[in-house]
């Protein structure tokens, strides 16, 4: 019972060793988030980079630092790069690394599906991104309208590659969505019902709703896009009777709930920091899960308000205005419920304390602009100029990205065991704080002025000058900033100082356990009776408004003339001792090893690394299919569907785990999944 | 709930912890749901588009009304053959029958089968043959429908009619062969090894998946073929 | 999405009521049903086909609506007794509804964005 916790200090647990194919085979949550959260590091100074370069181009008017063909690339690859090789997969990072610990499961659902993912997302990334090196990156804009990315209007292979990169990253982000479908609802330690999931994991769970429903139809625009470009259909050709709007329709039906995908992890990372740093439960939780899944479903209905300028006529004007008005509505009561956790708390300002807060403003001054963007006649004004990169910036950046930079800092120290230097943690807040304000508030008045987006220069004196320039200014020091972070990142990852079990005083599952966790993460399933088992047994007097029950899998009912009144607090010492986190303040042990315990641990396995690479070889020989000589394209083509078939043969046939070769290994069917 | 009596923590008994799931429920068949589910936005994606176009090729064939080429004078027949579709939905709606009778003879394995009757019901080998069979049929069916169509001058590049008909039933066809791939899969375990109550969730979740390429079939068949 | 109290308290009573771990609710329906839905399926599709066959029907307001209501009942038979979600643990349904119900909206609201379906508003029009 006293395996659940290391001694507060102790050197954190090696990892067992950090050879190359155990990192190619792993299927370890924990370490597949490692790696999810080095790579779209890794990405996020490579799309940081082509914003530098625009920025430098634009710091006063008519520079030709970079042409008009290369800036087409830059902003499109910037856009792309940001959702879908940073945010998201950032977001994922949390997602593998946070989900099983917080609902004290093992790992995920499928560990070997987990691990296919993360490979499909980085040779997929690859695949998208190192095109622009030699001048042929895609540069149709991050929504890639067709017509304009058909073969009649970019001839060249800079649209393939987008067009093949976003497919394969769909199925990186759809097979996870299943993944943590079943994880959420099936891995749930006893006790831990719905209504105590950690906020992160529930807002987690409707991500993974909106992927799964907005992804598919992505998959068929960009079908359609592919057929015209290979095979000469007719989808997006006008002079055929094709609708223009069409894909943009298509598109937005994915790209609005993206937006949600994009910012609702976040919203759980914050959900987690505040009430750590106020020491109080978060106020409001059911209100926070109801907005939450709110905002899911609305998120499917609002997607046309990227196309008022396309003249859609006044009902489907009126309905999307509405639709998006109504929308801001959960989303602010998200705002007000930290703003309330807050309130009375004894708030303590560490690096990710500050981010959070740093969300909750920055946030808010995105979510403004954009109900400003839900009433068509106002957006005809501001669509398309820098005011709407103004507002996403504030909404991607400073709501987004601060939300998941207060999640580096907050549990990078559960996922290395050594806490990130405050120090420099506090230089990365101001300076990423003031350059992003000073990088895209302008850009609300260069917007306003007239000043479209995505030109590759301006003339002099039409009153852009100085907007643009501190803009550039601003956009350097967020870049210097985010170079703090990587060396922070970096230099720490084994060196600093060691973080221990809890090192913030929070309340969740996650912190009862050593840091880095161990390769089964609890030893023992705990048993949980309230939102927040650790303070249960830290600080008691905190969680005293929350719903407990004694052992976790009833509901303690009062009945009221026969009918039963839900969940009733439980005084702190009625409850019982021996709850999750027993053990908490257990003398120094070793903390043993999966096989001491008896736990068994999935096989190490390359077969998900194959699989994914036979993906990519595949959507590699359509591409090669462009060439005069349509030979060789068909023939890598086969070869990469030859070793995802195989590869998938292989990976299903064989057992996830030791316990399985004695059960018989019923896995022979060529489905993704097997269970854990 | 006395059942589950525990220590004090949370020990389950020795493997049973290693099954637990929340909801008693296994993994696979809730990821093959939620497989499912994401699947109807992508059919609904393709059938929106088919629907949207529907009507607005410049040019024919055309799937419900003769055309005649305005430039050479040549005469086209409406495309759609439903004779030839009618047969085809027949074979996979059965296909859905044999499916669903494989499944119940793996689950009923073990049950004494005395008559003749309940030996023939009780065959999984033969009804899971039977569901390929089905199966191929129809993509054979496909097969025929899609070469006749190009012979009688409407290919995927001909009109907007030719890009979304080909593409959205090419797309049902795909998933029916991945269908068939999984079947045939499962007869080989069959004849290997003989497939018992233990695998029935993998029966089931193909099965599963085979009933719902045959339900947005249905879907197909009403709203291209029939409806004009 | 299922409801957030749905889960509550049943995983012990889940466990221990099962005895093994498979999940499928064992109570499957047996040949004589399966028989009798394949019939229905049939005489429906029948019924589907005949309605294309009959020139006065086709051209009646009708046909739209019919044929849809028949294809829906095939879908939902099918759904329910092949797919045995009538039979089955009520999240497989939540899990299928959910998405349908988002599909369905998807394709509805494209029809009207195009001009495919048109409401007639009064004073809008």
């Amino acid at each position: 019972m006293a395996t659940l916790a290391a001694p507060a200090f102790a050197a954190p647990i090696e990892r067992s060793d950090g050879g190359f194919l155990s990192w190619l085979g792993t299927t370890d949550h924990k370490r597949i988030g490692y790696l999810y959260l080095f790579t779209a590091t890794g990405f996020l100074l490579w799309g940081g980079g082509e914003a530098m370069l625009m920025r430098w181009q634009l710091r006063a008017p008519n520079q030709h630092f970079l042409s008009a063909e290369q800036y087409n690339q830059l902003f499109t690859m910037h856009g792309t790069t940001m959702i879908f090789l940073v945010v998201m997969p950032l977001s994922a990072a949390f997602f593998n690394l946070l989900v099983p610990l917080q609902i004290g499961a093992r790992d995920v659902a499928f560990p070997r599906l987990n691990a296919f993912s993360y490979w499909v997302y980085l040779l997929g990334g690859l695949f998208i991104s190192v095109p622009i090196i030699f001048n042929a990156g895609p540069n149709g804009g991050w929504f890639g309208y067709a017509p304009l990315t058909t073969t009649t209007y970019s001839p060249g292979l800079n649209i393939d590659f987008w067009v093949a990169g976003l497919q394969i990253l769909g199925i990186s982000s759809l097979a996870a969505g299943f993944n943590f479908i079943t994880t959420i609802i099936n891995m749930r330690a006893p006790g831990m019902n719905l209504m105590r999931m950690p906020m992160f994991t529930w807002m987690a769970f409707v991500v993974q709703f909106l992927i799964v429903l907005a992804f598919p139809v992505i998959t068929i625009a960009l079908v359609f896009l592919l057929f015209d470009r290979f095979f000469g259909t007719n989808f997006y050709e006008i002079a055929a009777g094709a609708d223009p709007l069409l894909w943009q329709h298509l598109f937005w039906i994915f790209g609005h709930p993206e937006v949600y995908i994009l910012v609702l992890p976040a919203f759980g990372l914050v959900s987690e920091v505040l009430p750590t740093f106020s020491q109080k439960p978060l106020f409001g939780y059911p209100v926070m899960v109801y907005s939450g899944i709110l905002i899911g479903f609305l998120g499917f209905g609002v997607w046309a308000h990227h196309m008022f300028a396309v003249g859609m006529g006044p009902i489907a004007d009126t309905v999307f205005g509405v639709t998006t008005m109504l929308i801001a509505i959960p989303t602010g009561v998200k705002i007000f419920n930290w703003i309330f956790t807050m309130w009375g708390g004894s708030v303590r300002f560490t690096t990710a304390s500050m981010f959070a807060i740093g969300l909750v403003a920055m946030f808010t001054i995105g979510g403004i602009s954009g109900v400003m963007h839900s009433s068509p006649p106002a957006d005809l004004q501001q669509t398309d100029t820098y005011f709407v990169v103004a507002h996403f910036h504030y909404v991607l950046f400073g709501g987004s990205l601060m939300g998941l930079f207060a999640g580096i800092y907050y549990y990078y120290p559960k996922l290395t065991g050594h806490l990130l230097d405050e120090g420099l943690g506090k230089w990365h807040f101001w300076l990423n704080l003031i350059g992003s304000n000073l990088a895209f508030f302008p850009m609300h008045f260069s917007g306003l002025l007239g000043m479209p987006r995505r030109i590759y220069t301006y003339d002099a004196n039409q009153g852009w000058d100085t907007f643009n320039l501190l803009s550039s200014i601003g956009a350097f020091i967020v870049g210097f900033a985010t170079l703090i972070l990587v060396y922070n990142m970096l230099v720490n990852r084994k060196r600093g100082r060691l973080a221990g079990n809890n090192p913030w005083g929070a309340g969740t599952l996650e912190w009862s356990i050593p840091s880095p966790p161990p390769v089964y993460n609890f030893a023992e399933i705990p048993r949980v009776t309230s939102r927040y088992p650790v303070w249960d047994l830290t600080a008691p007097e905190l969680t005293a408004a929350v719903p407990h029950t004694l052992r976790g899998d009833e509901m303690v009912t009062a009945q009221v003339g026969g009918v039963s009144a839900g969940q009733m607090s439980v005084p702190a010492d009625r409850r019982p001792a021996a709850a999750a986190g027993a053990g908490l303040h257990a003398p120094p042990a070793r903390v043993p090893s999966a096989e001491e315990l008896g736990i068994p641990i999935p096989y190490t396995t390359t077969k998900p690394f194959f699989t994914a690479l036979g993906i990519i070889v595949m959507f590699g020989g359509l591409l090669l299919t462009r060439m005069e000589n349509k030979i060789p394209g068909w023939a890598v083509l086969a070869l990469g569907a030859a070793t995802l078939v195989g590869g998938l043969y292989w990976w299903l046939t064989s057992p996830l785990e030791p316990e399985h070769e004695h059960a018989g290994a019923h896995g022979a069917a060529p489905h993704h999944a097997h269970a854990h | 709930m006395d059942s589950f009596a525990m220590p004090d923590v949370i020990v389950p008994a020795a493997g049973v912890e290693h099954t637990y799931t929340t909801t008693g429920l296994p993994h696979r068949k809730i990821g093959i749901w939620a497989f499912i589910g994401s699947e109807c936005m992508l059919f609904a994606s393709l059938i929106s588009t088919y629907l949207i176009y529907k009507g607005r090729s410049v040019v024919g064939p055309f799937p419900h009304e003769a055309w005649t080429d305005p430039s050479t004078g040549h005469h086209f027949r409406a495309i759609l053959n439903i004779p030839v579709t009618s047969a085809s939905t027949f074979v996979l709606l059965m296909s859905s029958l044999a499916m669903v009778l494989a499944l119940a003879a793996v689950e009923n394995r073990d049950k004494p089968k005395v008559t003749m009757g309940e030996k023939i019901l009780g065959s999984s080998k033969l009804w899971l043959f039977m569901t390929a069979l089905l199966g191929t049929t129809f993509l054979g069916f496909q097969a025929f429908e899609f070469t006749s169509f190009v012979h009688e001058g409407v290919s995927i590049r001909t009109n907007l009619f030719g890009s979304s008909f080909f593409t959205l039933t090419g797309f049902h066809g795909a998933h029916v062969t991945a269908g068939v791939l999984w079947l045939c899969t499962m007869l080989a375990v069959d004849f290997k090894r003989g497939l018992g109550p233990k695998d029935a969730l993998n029966v089931d979740i193909m099965a599963l998946y085979w009933h719902f390429v045959d339900v947005v079939w249905i879907a197909i068949f009403t709203l291209v073929y029939l409806i004009r | 999405m299922t409801s957030p109290e749905s889960h509550h308290g049943q995983t012990a009573a889940a466990l221990a009521a099962q005895g093994h771990l498979e999940g499928a609710v064992h109570e499957h329906p047996t040949w004589s049903t399966y028989w009798k839905v394949a019939t229905i399926l049939t005489v429906i599709t029948v019924a589907e086909v005949w309605c294309y066959y009959v020139p006065s029907f086709v051209a009646s307001v009708w046909f739209v609506p019919v044929l849809l209501a028949l294809s829906a009942l095939k879908f939902g038979i099918v759904v329910l007794f092949y797919m045995h979600l009538k039979y089955d643990h009520k999240l497989f349904r939540a899990l299928f509804t959910g998405p349908l119900i988002v599909a369905m909206f998807t394709i509805v609201a494209l029809l009207f964005l195009f001009g495919k379906v048109a409401v007639r508003l009064g004073l809008l029009s």
